[in-house]
């Protein structure tokens, strides 16, 4: 019989926590930043069909890092927790506080019960009817949640892109501004660790998955569903 | 035999809702109660029934439309209630029968639709659309048998095809595919004499709104369970057109407008039938 090496509990959670974080810092950034107009989200994501980015419910979305397989059963999840919500008791009753509250809770018990902790981490954001009004989650491998204001980085270079977006952050950023802030962010890091500053060449829009919750969607498209992808015709016409 | 992982998880792969909603919260379905056997054949149950729905083809699209009244017995049992719904960007459905679980039935097929949309990041085509629908009239069965049948007319915009389809379905389920135009309830052999003589080919939007309200109108004229155009409370019946550019819910100034025209031509024509 084979003799079980003690390993404190401090020594387990904190080689898993690593691991986590390892493989979440490979993967690239993802921003989700809030605006006048409402919630952009984008990610560095070379895919035009694997999305990073997703629609959870009427007012609320869905950003990861890390591993696709993972993140995307989380966001499936995730889909369908709200819609049975909202299809047994009402669409108005659907929150990204309980779905980021379930979320935090599987993540949690992923942590300490599995073989091995997910690789990700989520954001889940809600637009509300003003800029007071929106709700950006964050969570972590380890099931931690996080309230944020104003945006959420995660991903490999979070610290910089975080620091690059912090600078440049006002509460009257326009769609355009914040998309604009966000890849600016996203490409400043990338660029400093390759090369010397100075010669960051923006990202095309092919490399980039950007999708907005718009504040006013029933105003200004008649949809409850504020959730919009933008193609890449529509990202070059923002950013020209 | 053990299964795989693999396995469990392919087969917990669906993008369905109702299939979710199956296996994981089965009391929320609409059509899983069975009631008592044999109580319906002593005594029909007394609930809302909803009536008359028209639909027809027109230049570049759909349009749907029907009638504001729920009856029980002999008794009015709602001059307000809609029967005609956006399913999704691209389709809209009209039902008739029991109110209750025909309502509860286009709501499950709303998010049934938007669910597989959010999962697979596409729109279901329209024939798997029709045919959704039609599992979910067949998983209805049971209850139809005891008298609680719902009878769907499912009408859609083919991006593939370019054109306006329609779709009625039979208590079983089966599903055949209209041309023109058709009519579902119980006013709907007098709508469907109306269309006969009004609809034909290569409507604008606008005259077949005018042919849909007049349709209602004559079915309303003799059938009990129909409501006309009330121009007392101002309920007009609820109309839904589908294009290339998406669902749009005719607003009432239009539909206003239409029915006083079909009162306005019928009494300047004075006839009695």
């Amino acid at each position: 019989m084979t003799q079980q090496f003690y390993v404190s509990p401090e020594q387990l959670m904190k080689d898993r926590a690593d691991f986590a974080r390892k493989g979440i810092a490979r993967g690239r950034s993802v921003v989700v930043i809030s605006c006048g107009e409402g919630i952009a989200l984008v990610a560095e994501n070379p895919s035009p069909s694997l999305h990073k980015i997703g629609e959870i419910y009427d007012k609320i979305a869905f950003a990861a890092v890390g591993k696709y397989n993972e993140f995307e059963s989380l966001r499936q999840a995730g889909v369908r927790y709200a819609d049975v919500r909202g299809y047994s008791y009402d669409r108005e009753d659907v929150t990204a506080r309980g779905l980021a509250s379930v979320y935090a809770q599987s993540l949690g018990a992923v942590f300490t019960t599995e073989q091995k902790p997910f690789e990700v981490e989520l954001a889940v954001a809600e637009v509300g009817a003003s800029q007071e009004g929106d709700h950006l989650y964050r969570l972590t491998f380890d099931g931690s949640i996080a309230d944020e204001h104003r945006f959420v980085v995660m991903g490999g270079q979070a610290d910089k892109v975080s620091a690059a977006i912090e600078d440049g952050w006002r509460t009257s950023l326009t769609l355009a501004e914040a998309v604009r802030l966000a890849m600016g962010g996203l490409v400043r890091p990338a660029a400093g660790a390759a090369e010397p500053a100075g010669a960051a060449a923006p990202l095309p829009a092919g490399a980039l998955e950007v999708a907005v919750l718009d504040r006013h969607s029933e105003a200004t498209r008649g949809a409850r569903r504020a959730f919009r992808r933008l193609n890449d015709a529509d990202i070059a016409a923002l950013l020209t | 035999m053990q299964e795989s992982t693999a396995n469990k998880v392919a087969a917990y792969a669906t993008s369905s809702f109702t299939e979710h909603l199956q296996r994981e919260r089965p009391e929320l379905l609409p059509f899983t109660r069975a009631l008592p056997t044999g109580a319906a054949v002593t005594a029909p149950l007394q609930v809302p029934h909803a009536t008359t729905i028209v639909a027809m083809g027109y230049a570049g699209g759909v349009l749907m439309a029907g009638d504001r009244r729920a009856t029980m017995g002999n008794v009015i049992a709602s001059r307000h209630i809609e029967k005609v719904f956006p399913a999704d960007r691209f389709s809209v459905l009209g039902i008739a029968g029991t109110a209750g679980i025909a309502i509860d039935l286009t709501r499950l097929f709303q998010v049934e639709l938007e669910h597989y949309e959010k999962i697979e990041g596409t729109l279901l085509s329209l024939e798997g659309k029709a045919n959704r629908l039609g599992a979910m009239i067949r998983g209805n069965l049971p209850l139809a048998m005891q008298g609680l049948a719902v009878v769907p007319l499912f009408a859609g915009f083919d991006t593939g095809a370019n054109a306006g389809r329609l779709f009625s379905y039979d208590v079983t389920g089966g599903r055949y595919e209209e041309h023109e135009h058709h009519t579902v309830g119980s006013g709907s052999v007098f709508a469907r004499g109306a269309l006969k003589k009004l609809w034909r080919p290569n409507l604008t939007a606008a005259e077949a709104l005018a042919v849909a309200v007049e349709a209602l109108y004559d079915a309303a004229d003799d059938d009990s369970a129909t409501g006309g155009p009330d121009t007392v409370r101002q309920l007009w019946p609820v109309v839904y057109t589908v294009d290339s550019t998406g669902t749009r819910r005719v607003p009432d100034e239009e539909l206003g407008a239409a029915a006083r025209a079909v009162i306005e031509a019928r009494t300047i024509a004075g006839r009695e039938a």
